[in-house]
C-alpha cells in the first residue's frame, strides 16, 4: 500500500522495479532450456568439469551422436510418420463427421453429436489394458498402425468439437449454389466445403499435432521392438544408454523439441484461435 | 427454371438450413469417425468396466465377483495402502501446484498489465515450458538437478551455499516438492495469459471511480479486481485439476515408474500403470477396478467443481 504510494511519486523507481521482477522470472523460466541448449554445444567432459558454462568453441557433435549412434533418428522418423498419418486420419474423418452433423437433417443426429463431444470429457488413457488385449487379438501390438488408429480415435472429438462450432458460424450459400448446380453431396464436400473449412483444419491439426508428438503412455505399453519406438519411449532407452554422456542427452532433447518449436512458430494464430473456441463453450 | 429453385433455396435458408441426403451420404460420412471412436475409445472403457467385475487368473476370465475387485484392492494389502498414499500424493500435488503457479502467475499478469513495456516478450519467455512434453521437463529437470554434475547444486555451491546441495530426487523429503515446483514452472503460462486476459476486461471506469472515492490500491486490487478474476479461476482450477490427476510422463521421468525414493511421488496413473502390468495373477481384475475408480474420481470431481463455479459466477 504505502509502496503503492511513494511509487507514484517516482513512477521510475516502480518501473525499473517491475522490469527487474519480469526478468529474474525470466531467467527462471527460460534459463533451464538455455542451460540444456548450451549444455547441447559442449563436449560432455567440459559439463563434467563445470556444469554451468559457455561453450568453447561451435561444435554440433554432441548431435551427431544423438542422431546417428543413439538412434533418435529412427525415433524422429517414427514419430513424425505416426504424428502426421493420426492427425490426417483424425482431421479427415472429423470433417467428414462434422459436415454431415452440422449441415444435414437426419434421426439421431443430436445424439450422434452428443455422443462424439462426451469423449472431450473421457480420460481415455484408463482404457489402456482393454486395448492391450484387443491389439492383441488383432495382431496391432507392436505396430505403428495400432498407434496411429488409437491416437486418431482419440482426437475425435476435439476436431469434431472445433469443426462443428466453425460450420455454425460459416453461411451455407455457396453450398446451396453447388446443389443447384447439380453437384452431388460427395463432389460438394470435396471441392467446396473443405477450401472453405481450411481455418478449422489447421486448429484442428496444430491441437492434435502436439499431444500425439508428446505421447508416451501408449508406446510404453504397446511397443515392443527399439526400431519401432517413437520419440518419447525413444528417450527413455537413450537416458539408460547414455546416462554418464550429458552432452549427447542434451543435444537428443533438443532434437526432441525441434518439431514442436516449428509447429507452434508457424501456428500461433490458429492456436490463439483453438483457445478462444475452447473458452466460449 | 431460375427463379424456382431460388425461391426453395431462400425458404430452406429460413428454416435453418437442414439438408435431407440419403441414408447412403450418412453412413459414408459419419460410419469412418463413428467406428474409429466407438471401437478404440468408447469400447475399451466400457470393457474395463466389465474386466473389473470378474476374477482373473493371468488372461483367463474367471467367475463373475460384482463389486469384489472393489472390495479386494481397498481392503487387501499392499494396494489398500498405495491407493490412499498415492491419492493424497495426487492431492498435495493439485493443492501445490494451484497455489504456486496461481500466485505467480497471477502476479506476473499484474505486473505485465500495469506496465506493458515488452509483454509480448515476457510473455512468450514465460509460457515457453508450456509448450514442451512433461516427459521432457521431467528428463530435463532429472539432468540439471542431478547430484554432483548438476547445475541448479553447483551454483548452489558456488556461492557457498553447499550445506544446500543434495540429491533433489533422491530423497523423500524433497521429492515431491520438487516435483510440484517443476509442474508449477512448466505451466504457470496458463494462469498468467488466462489472468492477463481477465484483467485486461476489468473495465477502468469501475478502478477509476474506486480510486476517487479514495480507495487504496491494495483495496481497489482485492474487492474491484479479485472477483473479476473468480471466472478465470474456476477455468484455471478445472483444467489444473484434470491435469494433475492424469498426471504420468512427468513422474515417470523424475522417478521412474515406482515413484522415486520410497515412493515418495507415486500417483495414481503410476500406480495404474504397475498394477496392470506389473501386478499378480488378477492382475486385470484389479487394474480394472482402479481405472474404474479412477475414472469417477476425475469425472465426477470435475463436473461438481465446474457446477460450483459456475453457481458461484451467477451470484
Amino acid at each position: 500500500m504505502s509502496l503503492h504510494h511513494a511509487a507514484h511519486r517516482r513512477p521510475l523507481l516502480r518501473g525499473a522495479g517491475t522490469q527487474l521482477v519480469l526478468w529474474a522470472y525470466a531467467v527462471i523460466a527460460f534459463g533451464p532450456l538455455l542451460l540444456v541448449l548450451i549444455g547441447s554445444l559442449r563436449p560432455n567432459a567440459e559439463i563434467l568439469r563445470a556444469p554451468v558454462g559457455l561453450p568453447r568453441s561451435f561444435d554440433l557433435s554432441n548431435y551427431v551422436r544423438a542422431w546417428e549412434t543413439a538412434s533418435i533418428s529412427t525415433y524422429f522418423v517414427n514419430s513424425l510418420a505416426v504424428t502426421v498419418a493420426s492427425v490426417t486420419l483424425c482431421v479427415g474423418v472429423s470433417a467428414m463427421a462434422a459436415y454431415a452433423l452440422s449441415r444435414w437433417k437426419f434421426r439421431g443426429r443430436a445424439f450422434l453429436a452428443a455422443f462424439f463431444l462426451s469423449g472431450l470429457m473421457i480420460p481415455a488413457k484408463l482404457g489402456l489394458l482393454p486395448v492391450f488385449y484387443m491389439f492383441q487379438s488383432m495382431g496391432l501390438i507392436d505396430s505403428r498402425i495400432g498407434l496411429v488408429l488409437l491416437y486418431a480415435a482419440g482426437g475425435i472429438p476435439f476436431s469434431v468439437f472445433v469443426i462443428m462450432g466453425f460450420m455454425r458460424g460459416l453461411p451455407g450459400e455457396l453450398e446451396e449454389a453447388a446443389r443447384i448446380d447439380g453437384a452431388h453431396e460427395g463432389r460438394l464436400f470435396v471441392s467446396v466445403v473443405l477450401p472453405l473449412m481450411r481455418p478449422a483444419l489447421a486448429v484442428a491439426t496444430v491441437f492434435q499435432f502436439a499431444p500425439t508428438w508428446n505421447d508416451f503412455f501408449y508406446p510404453l505399453v504397446l511397443l515392443r521392438s527399439g526400431d519401432k519406438y517413437t520419440i518419447p519411449v525413444g528417450l527413455t532407452r537413450f537416458f539408460g544408454e547414455f546416462a554418464a554422456d550429458r552432452g549427447t542427452l542434451f543435444a537428443g532433447l533438443v532434437i526432441a523439441l525441434v518439431p514442436l518449436a516449428v509447429v507452434f512458430a508457424l501456428a500461433t494464430r490458429q492456436i490463439v484461435a483453438g483457445l478462444t473456441a475452447g473458452m466460449s463453450r | 427454371m431460375v427463379p424456382a429453385p431460388k425461391v426453395s433455396a431462400s425458404a430452406r435458408r429460413s428454416r435453418r438450413r437442414a439438408q435431407r441426403v440419403s441414408p447412403g451420404w450418412i453412413t459414408t460420412f459419419c460410419l469412418p469417425a463413428l467406428v474409429l471412436y466407438g471401437l478404440f475409445l468408447v469400447v475399451p472403457l466400457v470393457t474395463a468396466f466389465y474386466y473389473g467385475l470378474f476374477r482373473w487368473q493371468g488372461t483367463r476370465q474367471g467367475e463373475f465377483v460384482g463389486l469384489g475387485n472393489y472390495q479386494e484392492i481397498l481392503t487387501r494389502y499392499p494396494l489398500s495402502d498405495e491407493i490412499p498414499t498415492a491419492l493424497w500424493h495426487n492431492v498435495l500435488f493439485f493443492a501445490g501446484t494451484m497455489a504456486i503457479q496461481n500466485t505467480i502467475g497471477l502476479g506476473l499478469a499484474v505486473l505485465l498489465h500495469r506496465s506493458p513495456w515488452g509483454k509480448r516478450l515476457f510473455q512468450t519467455l514465460f509460457s515457453l515450458p508450456y509448450l514442451i512434453s512433461p516427459l521432457i521437463v521431467g528428463y530435463i529437470w532429472s539432468l540439471l538437478l542431478s547430484p554432483t554434475f548438476g547445475p541448479v547444486n553447483h551454483v548452489l555451491r558456488t556461492v557457498g551455499l553447499d550445506s544446500w546441495a543434495r540429491p533433489w530426487l533422491g530423497e523423500p523429503d524433497t521429492a515431491l516438492p520438487v516435483l510440484i515446483l517443476v509442474n508449477a514452472w512448466q505451466w504457470i503460462g496458463g494462469p498468467m495469459l488466462i489472468f492477463g486476459a481477465a484483467l485486461g476486461g476489468v473495465p477502468r471506469e469501475l478502478e477509476e471511480a474506486a480510486a476517487m472515492d479514495g480507495a487504496s490500491a491494495t483495496r481497489t486490487f482485492w474487492q474491484i479486481r479479485f472477483p473479476l478474476l473468480m471466472p478465470a479461476v474456476g477455468v484455471i482450477t478445472v483444467l489444473t485439476f484434470i491435469g494433475c490427476f492424469n498426471i504420468f510422463d512427468l513422474v515417470y521421468a523424475l522417478g521412474g515408474s515406482d515413484g522415486g525414493p520410497g515412493g515418495a511421488m507415486d500417483v495414481l496413473g503410476l500406480l495404474y500403470y504397475r498394477t496392470a502390468f506389473q501386478g499378480g495373477s488378477n492382475a486385470i481384475g484389479e487394474s480394472s477396478a482402479l481405472a474404474m475408480l479412477i475414472f469417477v474420481l476425475i469425472f465426477g470431481v470435475s463436473l461438481g467443481l465446474e457446477r460450483a463455479l459456475r453457481r458461484r459466477e451467477v451470484t
